[in-house]
């Protein structure tokens, strides 16, 4: 038989790896773990946001010894989570920085008896007024943070933007908002952690980045790598959620194991998981823009701020990607971005697919619309002036390499989405009816990879190994949680191998096992460590070829070739070490350069439909067009789309987290609402190819560019439905009442700051 | 502690349980049946979805009591005689099951929804299905996978002879 053929695997469509598993109800989630001897572990969390414990104490209802109770007091060094920066308190001792923060851990071996035991544990508080807002955190009148609440600033300069307003025919100004948003996971927030005087600390877990874990391990109890397992277990989604969260959740279990002497097991129910865990983080986006009389952009001024919560977490970067997606993807002959993460006293935001991005092109969307009521063009007249082309250069100086046609993705989205004829039909229609219909889009790209020289910093390595049952091993540190990961490695090995998809099998990751091939995040996966895998594979064919196998091997001779190699040597392994595309440079200092090695690109349509009887706002169809390189799994990557689009319709107008001094007021599935198979539309998805040079096959990034799109889309349609300008997302039923009635819905409600810009508005 | 008796997959179960313990609990812990799923705890997502005598329940809101004397099935008695049931094929051809974590709940009801409407239309599905959510696939590939589970689009494989291989009720 021959080698397989290559051109039946990158860009078709083989069975995912572990779907027998997951549709036979076979594939095993933490929970379904169970270890000889564990016991259960469980959290008791502060009431107040800010303040200092004045004392703990264990009321004699509770048969307290037959529990293992952990405070700050058991950590054997440090108190702290490391992600970043090491202020992240892993158990508070006096002072409390947000609701919800971890106090006490307690185990028992019946999981029944945990919940009256955490109720039980009573703890006196002496209260301090919290900060809430980006607003209360920058006037500074309450310092939680460092010596400003400020845990990070970037200023993002392209030209001379002080010299373009007198010059403009119009200057523009914007004020954007998004709330919070949930992960929503259907799989909480789940681990179980082994430890032992002589092996260490194991902790198996639902998780994204095992080496994220593995190393606050290795902080928390200050033992050497090799003592430190960090495993990953299938992982019932995760969209960021599960990327710094486990490091905390999994130092706690470790810390009740050490103590108990045995494993423990800690599984969050969803009010907890929703209550303690990570969200997106809130934004306010400030817009100024200097526009000549045709509408092209002169220059803008761009403030971009994030609440990140108590603690820095992962802050920083999640406000550097936001501040480089602030100008979207256009030409600015120049464009300052102060971007800014403020603290509050909320529970840490964390990542969440988009990671910044979906905050500021929200902004910047919604204002190209504005721009263009302003100037009196058409929203598409507007982008069609000012869309960056190749050869020209970013905001933060990058020259567009790829081969960028923003204008046929937009012809394309529009002509699938019918756009010309329905905004033509729904202007007739709008008139009498009381169901008002629009036609909204977005354009925006997305960056591929770390951001700025952090795929340098990763440094990632991927692993390539026979196996003594003639398969090739896939070793990364990369992990499945629905993307796909195991089916397009598999794929892009089993190609450069001329092997069949089968003869490919993925290592579950396990830091004992795998090399450290960075975190599964940043939309890196497909482009970075498949490239990797491809060049593993290119190693193992030179070592083999080496030793004799001829260049147009069969698939049987490979094999044979493998098998001989092992009983030579006694393994095949071949690792292969990232190393950046040779154009590719990012200046930390300067805060300029090549921001990722790539972009994706896109442009989404959304039809709506608000009942102006029930205030309800309906998406009726929704089309989104995207250049993402080289489509290595069509189906995965049809399904990454939209589910990142359904999430982005949520984020519009389903999802709101309702805040009350830092606590999450509903935090039950019952009323924080996601989208249901009822709610979504048709979620039409296209792609146009084309192939980047330094990705696996031509793969750029895809996981997280569905997010960006649809809330801008979706409410530059509801303007052009109801004539009503929302500038902050999500848009609930009352707030369509309050605008379209001008009364305010409810005291309880947050006030929404009308914004303040010149020309626009209410149309 | 009751004791308590169902058939669950056509097999016989005994068990002594607390009468409120949540049917949920019992399946995985007492019966080893893992792959029911909990999500929320309040009937909110569905992951938890399997039949109780024919109907699609949420096991998190059923004290286990009022399981005594049924037929259940579960997602492990789905697949039959090492055959996959139709609905698991075309979850799996359709890229229907992302993080799989919904999916087990999610095809009971698929299976639910195709005992009512042996050839559901596409508003049929999306209201059958509204009681399970899915983050993953913004549900579009479901729909696709349930569609062409119905009478008239399965192609080779009749609904006929497989969806009615293992009898749930």
């Amino acid at each position: 038989m021959a080698a397989g053929n290559p051109e039946k695997i990158v860009g078709h469509s083989p069975q995912r790896k572990e779907g027998p598993d997951k549709v036979l109800g076979r594939a095993r989630y933490i929970d379904d773990y169970e270890m000889p001897g564990m016991w259960h572990g469980a959290t008791v969390r502060s009431t107040i946001a800010r303040g200092s414990i004045k004392s703990i104490n264990f009321p004699k209802h509770i048969p307290w010894d037959e529990f293992v109770v952990v405070t700050a007091a058991d950590i054997p060094f440090d108190n702290y989570i490391h992600h970043i920066l090491n202020d992240h308190t892993c158990l508070a001792c006096r002072e409390i920085k947000h609701p919800a923060e971890p106090i006490v851990l307690l185990a028992h071996p019946d999981k029944q008896r945990l919940h009256a035991a955490v109720e039980a544990v009573q703890i006196e508080y002496e209260k301090l007024p919290g900060v809430f807002t980006i607003e209360e955190s920058e006037k500074m009148d309450t310092i939680i943070w460092g010596e400003d609440n400020t845990f990070k600033s970037y200023l993002m300069e392209k030209g001379d933007v002080d010299s373009v307003w007198k010059d403009a025919a119009y200057i523009v100004e914007g004020e954007y908002r998004t709330g919070a948003q949930e992960q929503l996971y259907i799989e909480n927030n789940g681990v179980i952690a082994e430890y032992s005087e002589t092996d260490g600390v194991t902790v198996w877990a639902s998780m994204q980045c095992p080496f994220y874990l593995h190393k606050a391990l290795m902080e928390l109890f200050h033992l050497p790598e090799e003592k430190v397992r960090a495993i990953q277990v299938e992982t019932g989604g995760a969209f960021g959620g599960k990327e710094d969260y486990p490091s905390v959740i999994g130092s706690h279990a470790a810390l009740l194991s050490m103590k108990a002497k045995r494993p423990v097991k800690m599984m969050y129910d969803r009010m907890e998981d929703l209550a303690a865990t990570t969200k997106r983080h809130p934004s306010r986006t400030r817009h100024r823009t200097a526009v000549d009389k045709d509408g092209k952009l002169l220059g803008g001024e761009i403030e971009f701020a994030i609440d990140g919560g108590a603690y820095s977490t992962l802050s920083q970067v999640v406000l550097s990607r936001g501040t480089i997606h602030a100008p979207g993807p256009y030409f600015w002959p120049a464009i300052r971005v102060s971007a800014k993460a403020m603290a509050t006293n909320c529970p840490p935001h964390g990542a969440f697919r988009g990671f910044g991005a979906p905050q500021s092109i929200f902004a910047m969307e919604r204002h190209m619309d504005h721009i263009a009521h302003v100037v009196g063009i058409s929203p598409e007249e507007m982008r069609r002036r000012n869309f960056i082309k190749t050869g020209e250069t970013t905001a933060t100086g990058q020259l567009v390499r790829d081969d960028v046609d923003m204008q046929k993705l937009m012809d394309k989205a529009f002509a699938e989405s019918h756009y010309y004829a329905k905004r033509k039909e729904f202007a007739k229609t709008n008139r009498t009816s009381v169901v008002k219909r629009g036609m909204g889009f977005a354009c925006f790209f997305h960056g591929a990879g770390f951001t700025g020289s952090g795929e340098r910093y990763l440094a990632s390595i991927v692993g390539l190994e026979a196996t003594p049952e003639g398969k090739v091993r896939v070793l990364v540190s990369s992990t499945e949680f629905g993307q796909g990961t195991n089916t397009i490695l598999s794929q892009i090995a089993a190609e450069a191998l001329r092997l069949e998809y089968d003869d490919v099998i993925v290592q579950q990751p396990d830091t004992s096992k795998v090399p450290n091939s960075g975190p599964t995040v940043a939309s890196r996966t497909a482009m970075v460590v498949g490239k990797l895998v491809h060049s593993a594979a290119l190693g193992m064919l030179k070592t083999l070829t080496d030793a004799g196998l001829r260049e147009d091997y069969t698939r049987e001779e490979f094999l044979a070739a493998c098998a001989a190699h092992i009983h030579k040597h006694g393994a095949l392994k071949v690792l292969s070490q990232y190393e950046a595309p040779p154009n590719i440079f990012w200046d930390d200092q300067l805060y300029r350069g090549d921001a990722y090695p790539a972009y994706a690109w896109a442009v989404y349509v959304a039809e709506v439909a608000v009942d102006t009887r029930t205030y309800f706002t309906e998406v009726k169809d929704f089309v989104a067009v995207q250049e993402v390189g080289r489509v290595l799994h069509p189906v995965l990557a049809k399904g990454q789309i939209e589910g990142g689009v359904a999430q982005g319709i949520g984020y519009a107008i389903y999802e709101k987290v309702v805040w009350k001094e830092g606590v999450m007021a509903n935090n039950q599935m019952t009323n924080y609402i996601m989208a249901t198979s009822a709610d979504v539309p048709a979620i039409r998805v296209f792609f146009e190819e084309v192939p980047f040079q330094y990705g696996a096959y031509g793969a750029k990034g895809i996981g997280e560019l569905p997010m960006d799109g649809p809330a801008p889309a979706i409410l530059n349609a509801m303007e052009e439905a109801t004539g009503l300008s929302f500038n902050e997302c999500p848009v609930m039923p009352e707030d369509v009442f309050e605008a379209m009635t001008g009364a305010p819905h409810s005291e309880e409600q947050p006030v929404i700051t009308e914004p303040a810009f010149t020309g626009a508005g209410r149309r | 502690m009751t004791q308590i008796s169902f058939v669950v997959n056509g097999e016989k179960k005994t068990v002594d349980a607390p009468p409120m313990a949540r049917l949920l609990d019992v399946l995985r812990e007492h019966c080893h049946l893992t792959g029911t799923k909990e999500g929320c705890g309040e009937g909110e997502c569905g992951s938890c979805s399997v039949m109780m005598n024919g109907e699609l329940v949420n096991s998190c809101l059923v004290p286990v009591l009022q399981a005594d004397g049924a037929t259940l099935c579960t997602i492990e008695g789905m697949a039959h005689d090492g055959q996959m049931h139709l609905i698991q094929k075309k979850f799996l051809e359709c890229g229907a099951a992302q993080c799989g974590i919904c999916t087990p709940g999610m095809i009971l009801a698929a299976h639910h929804l195709l005992e009512k409407y042996p050839a559901p239309t596409m508003e049929q599905i999306r209201e059958g299905l509204a009681g399970n959510l899915c983050r993953c696939t913004g549900y579009q590939r479901i729909f696709d996978a349930v569609e062409k589970c119905g009478t008239g689009t399965a192609g080779t494989a009749k609904r006929g002879d497989e969806i009615d291989a293992f009898e749930c009720e």
